[in-house]
């Protein structure tokens, strides 16, 4: 039985950017969202600005995550710019 | 009550709500926020609001728990508007009752603060040039800093009731 895939979601400006809402990224163990984060932004062009330096928050099953949380089979990783609502 | 709707809402209506359900209340504090024509840029001509469904609703529940842990508020009612909106069309309602003002204007100013730094919206400026995604305020971080200490998400505890 292969372990579900981890459910990557990219929101407003990211999204845009990126050309993509949602991927479907193979877990493994001891996976953070930080190695996620380097690991999307080695795709190259567009995805490098993953890890340029310029803020990109985290969520993990929709909690504000940070970059050395884990993340597990299953579980849904959002990337996004700071928020501005209101 | 939370609600994130792409549907106008109706500020009275919402007022005549709040009033209706506790006869302990002694104020009522109200903010509604508008699509105004000075964004980032000049010549802005509307919004568009993106949020992420689930976790919005989730963050602005937290935020209302915490004002009722802070101050002393018998109902909190929070609208916010996302999808195309077009210059003096409302964005987002905060309503908060309580017995006396104090509790009622500063868990109102709270909520707007915390939620302009916390709730995952976006929005982005449509104007004769273009369109752009607003960037995060350094304002708008120190004013929602300006309430901490913020205590931290408490375990359910039966002895308060946080009513919501």
């Amino acid at each position: 039985m292969t372990e579900p895939a981890l459910t990557v979601r990219f929101f407003a400006r990211l999204r845009e950017e990126l050309g993509t809402d949602t991927l479907a990224v193979p877990p493994r163990p001891g996976l953070t969202t930080g190695d996620l984060l380097r690991q999307l932004a080695a795709r190259g062009g567009a995805w490098r600005q993953l890890d340029s330096g310029r803020p990109v928050l985290v969520a993990v099953n929709r909690v504000m995550a940070k970059a050395d949380t884990p993340v597990h089979a299953g579980d849904e990783v959002a990337f996004f710019p700071p928020v501005t609502g209101g | 009550m939370i609600s994130v709707q792409a549907e106008d809402f109706d500020q009275a209506q919402e007022y005549r709500a709040l009033r209706d359900s506790d006869t302990g209340t002694g104020a009522i504090v109200t903010f509604t926020g508008l699509v105004r024509d000075q964004g980032d840029r000049a010549g802005v001509t509307g919004l568009y609001l993106e949020h992420y469904p689930g976790m919005t609703e989730q963050v602005i529940q937290g935020l209302v728990a915490e004002a009722a842990r802070r101050w002393n508020i018998q109902r909190a009612r929070v609208i916010h508007r996302v999808g195309h909106l077009t210059l003096s069309d409302q964005i987002v309602f905060v309503g908060v009752c309580s017995a006396h003002r104090e509790d009622a204007f500063a868990a109102c100013a709270f909520l707007m603060d915390a939620l302009k730094t916390s709730a995952p919206f976006w929005k982005k400026e449509i104007t004769d040039q273009g369109e752009h995604w607003v960037e995060q305020k350094t304002s708008d971080i120190e004013r929602a800093e300006a309430w901490a200490p913020v205590t931290p998400p408490a375990a359910p505890d039966p002895a308060s009731g946080s009513g919501s």
